[in-house]
């Protein structure tokens, strides 16, 4: 019995022609051929852009590419992201400043509720906040949780003026602060914060992006009105206060009398708009930045605690994205229509394009994640005069969970929205420049990476770093001693339930989960408030998709993927087509190294499975899982599911 | 890739060789633009450049109009794509859209113009459209059945993203009608929702596309 992607019954016959079409596609995949001119040169495409019908070849080649050209004729310019050159190396890495609180009475507008204030403000003639729901108990109540909470914060989202490339003109991002990375939280275990969020975008877009807004901050442990969930969106003139708890997960169920479980802290997050429908928009308008926890372990002061590189000298978060630009304006474009995924030709790391970053001869934690919007990412440290040793370092967290101990590893793989922390130690490196390199090849916005990796110097590099300041003392312990961080948390209970979920395209190059679209109103399912799940993740076909799970950290008992290239395996041999496959763990092989962690994104890769095992615990109320390739996302490769006191057992929601 | 960069690198040096020199001893040159841009395109002339052919379609009822000039410029629009005979999902969401409509109309002070794409164009005529439109009860010159040249139609299909990325799936015209796209041309706001969605949340998604002074109350997203 055969089966189309949609899992309806085909004939043997047409089975074959789909698998066929497939191979073909990966031929030409394979052989590089993905550029509108290589078609052209092979004879596949014609002068007006229509493709020759070779069976396989993608019928979205003259529409899903990009440049200053029209994307329906097929005319020059409009092939693979063709950006205007940029000089590298030549603007220092910005790191974005520490958000700074202010005082209850400094806030603009009406003082901070717990349920949502609905008055109508006058200046605007719509409600003073967006918000809907109210701040959840125990807040107000809870001693833990005091309303409005001591530290206060509050930001602006506004249209700025931002340089990305001394070579390319003012780009008109959305911003935080007018910063994009915005300004970076810094907030310690046990101190709830509250943001006032501001929406003060303007209505002329430029050509993309929405001016309603929903910020998420990826992954916290949050009560559901603050998450911002994607369909809390609010309008331009309201603000939205987001109320932070900074606890650990289990404070109010199984870890009550410790304050929460300390293996469950987390440590790097990010904070990116998450508008439904028009997250991809909006992140890649500039809507991202960094927040930092810090806890009695992992203090910031390398004389203390876990006694990491100290914040902020010798800590540094990284934001790396891909964009792409108007080969005629200089102007940052996107594209609007594609539903694949999009990938630029430029590498920002904070939001500059290749910049430079300046250090001293000692160790850093270096805090990177992978922002997309669809682009997954190898990155290896290169030294461009010495291409043929390894340059090992040590990675001591996995999305921004601090691993049981650091493993020292060749490279990091980061699908979108991954993170991890890494020490660096570079007074291996003094006096020398090197880089950080993308190397893993992703010939376009489909499917995802080939899978394999550029040889050393021959892929992309991103930042690179100079090991030119003073000589500075390094109080930080040495990660080769391994040092213990966090235990990892027993998942070994009794699931209440198991549920699958199969990763797959629908109707439309549409993107599913269980072959249903993102619906706002429609839970799929209801977890029962602190029980532990399993979920099994099926991935189809010849995509990849890292897959984001919002509110608490799970664990991946099964089907990790490892680095791309390291493995003799190949998914893109489909030989193996039919049989169970993975990448380099199947799905009989536990996590080791730094899978054997907490983590709140999966990286599924092509006919690939995963099973995962989480907790729900302390709050209830809506969260979504989705494909953080943020194209997908959009199309609508995400659900909704809440969290209650009573949950159902469906198993194939 | 090094390579293709680095050659670029040398056009663009040409101008200014001696950033050009300074680049290749390793120094970081002073930060000064290596391009002269071409002036900033508004956001609206870009989308329209880069995703809307001008091509003449024909509505249900024999009107020729421009997919450009006459169906999106200064409108806020809803798109889909389906075909007369269809079986599968077209006659839902057709259906659906009607409810959608319903409760803009009662919320917006602004019309919305809804287009039915046909996916079939060698066999979807006007009359045939004109049909299907009867057998739905629509008679509304805000809801138009459009058919036209047939290679016209499928690039304005690829274009709105319309397509599966495997040409022999796309093939499958059945599979042409899942999504809606829903746009404000002059403000370039454009989503997708899903066509059988709940059509009050269809309308709420719709709504965010339209500016409050078009609203009869702020119920929608306000």
């Amino acid at each position: 019995m055969y089966f189309n992607a949609n899992g309806e019954k085909i004939s043997r016959a047409r089975w074959k022609e789909m698998y066929n079409a497939f191979k073909n596609r990966q031929e030409l995949v394979k052989a590089g051929l993905t550029s509108r001119r290589d078609l052209m040169r092979m004879g596949l495409l014609t002068g007006a852009g229509m493709l020759i019908a070779k069976k396989g070849l993608s019928s979205r080649a003259w529409a899903d590419t990009w440049g200053s050209g029209s994307c329906y004729s097929g005319t020059s310019g409009c092939g693979n992201c063709a950006s205007p050159t940029t000089r590298p190396w030549v603007m220092n890495m910005p790191i974005p400043p520490v958000k700074q609180p202010i005082a209850l009475s400094a806030l603009t507008g009406p003082a901070p509720t717990i349920a949502p204030n609905n008055a109508i403000n006058p200046a605007t003639g719509i409600a003073y906040e967006g918000r809907t729901r109210a701040h959840q108990s125990p807040i107000g109540s809870n001693g833990n949780l005091p309303f409005p909470a001591a530290t206060v914060y509050q930001v602006n989202q506004q249209v700025a003026n931002v340089s990305m490339s001394p070579d390319l003109p003012m780009q008109r991002l959305w911003t935080f602060d007018g910063m994009s990375p915005g300004p970076t939280y810094v907030s310690h275990y046990g101190t709830p914060i509250l943001i006032r969020n501001y929406n003060n975008l303007p209505s002329d877009n430029g050509g993309f992006g929405i001016n309603s807004v929903s910020t998420h901050l990826h992954n916290a442990h949050n009560p559901s009105e603050s998450d911002g969930f994607p369909c809390d969106y609010f309008a331009s003139g309201q603000y939205y206060d987001q109320y932070y708890p900074n606890q650990l997960a289990g404070f109010l169920s199984d870890h009550v009398s410790t304050n929460g479980d300390i293996n469950e802290a987390l440590s790097t997050l990010w904070y990116h708009d998450h508008r439904e429908g028009f997250t991809s928009q909006n992140v890649y308008k500039g809507l991202v930045g960094h927040y930092i926890l810090f806890n009695n372990y992992d203090t910031g002061d390398e004389t203390t605690g876990f006694r990491l590189p100290s914040f902020p000298n010798y800590d540094i978060p990284m934001m790396f994205a891909d964009r792409c630009f108007d080969a005629s304006t200089g102007d940052l474009v996107f594209d609007t229509f594609n539903t694949d995924g999009i990938l630029g030709d430029k590498f920002l790391v904070n939001g500059v394009i290749q910049p430079v970053l300046h250090v001293s001869p000692r160790r850093y934690r270096l805090r990177w994640i992978n922002t997309g919007p669809s682009r997954f990412l190898q990155i290896y440290l290169t030294d461009l005069n010495n291409l043929t040793t390894s340059q090992p370092f040590w990675q001591i967290s996995n999305d921004g969970n601090l691993l049981p101990k650091p493993v020292q590893v060749p490279a990091v793989a980061l699908g979108v929205a991954e993170r991890a922390d890494v020490i660096i130690d570079f007074s291996k490196y003094a006096g020398k420049t090197i880089y950080l390199e993308n190397r893993l090849l992703q010939p376009n916005g489909q499917g995802g990476p080939t899978g394999s990796v550029a040889s050393p110097g021959k892929g992309f590099l991103m930042l690179q770093i100079v090991v030119d300041q003073p000589a500075a003392t390094d109080n930080s312990v040495d990660p080769a001693t391994l040092p213990s961080y966090y235990t990892l948390p027993s998942v070994s209970g009794t699931p209440r339930v198991s549920r699958t979920f199969n990763f797959d395209q629908g109707r439309n190059g549409q993107w599913t989960i269980n072959g249903s679209l993102f619906s706002c109103t429609t839970p799929r399912f209801t977890v029962q408030q602190n029980s532990l799940e399993q979920w099994y993740f099926d991935n189809g076909w010849n995509w990849s998709h890292p897959i984001h799970v919002h509110f608490e950290e799970h664990q991946v008992t099964q089907g990790a993927p490892g680095l791309y290239g390291s493995s003799s395996d190949d998914s893109w041999d489909y030989s193996k087509y039919g049989n169970q496959y993975c990448w380099s763990g199947c799905t009989t092989k536990a996590p080791t190294g730094v899978n054997l962690a907490r983590k709140d994104t999966v990286r599924l890769v092509p006919k690939a499975n995963a099973t995962i095992r989480m907790r729900f615990r302390d709050w209830v109320g809506r969260y979504v899982m989705h494909c953080h390739n943020v194209i997908h996302e959009d199309h609508a490769m995400m659900l909704r599911f809440d969290i209650a006191t009573t949950g159902d057992t469906k198993t194939n929601p | 890739m090094p390579e293709v960069s680095r050659r670029k690198l040398f056009a663009g040096f040409a101008a200014a060789p001696f950033l050009g020199a300074l680049a290749a001893s390793g120094e970081n040159p002073a930060p000064a633009p290596a391009h002269k841009f071409a002036p900033r395109v508004s956001g609206r002339e870009m989308m329209r450049r880069r995703y809307f052919p001008n091509f003449e379609l024909v509505a249900h009822n024999g009107m020729k109009m421009k997919f450009y000039d006459d169906m999106l410029k200064d409108k806020i629009v809803l798109l889909n794509f389906m075909y007369a005979d269809c079986q599968g999902v077209c006659p839902t969401i057709t259906a659906n859209l009607k409810h959608v409509q319903k409760i803009l109309r009662e919320q917006i002070n602004h019309e919305i113009f809804f287009y039915s794409l046909t996916v079939k164009p060698e066999t979807d005529t006007p009359v045939k459209l004109m049909e299907y439109a009867k057998m739905h009860g629509i008679h509304d010159k805000y809801w138009n059945f459009m058919t036209g040249k047939p290679e016209e139609l499928d690039m304005i299909r690829h274009s709105l993203g319309f397509a599966d990325p495997d040409p022999e799936l796309d093939k499958d015209k059945a599979r042409h009608s899942g999504m809606v796209r829903y746009g404000n041309e002059p403000m370039t706001l454009w989503g997708m929702c899903q066509g059988s969605g709940e059509p009050a949340w269809m309308a709420q998604e719709i709504g965010f596309a339209i500016p409050r002074e078009f609203k009869k109350h702020p119920a929608i997203n306000e």
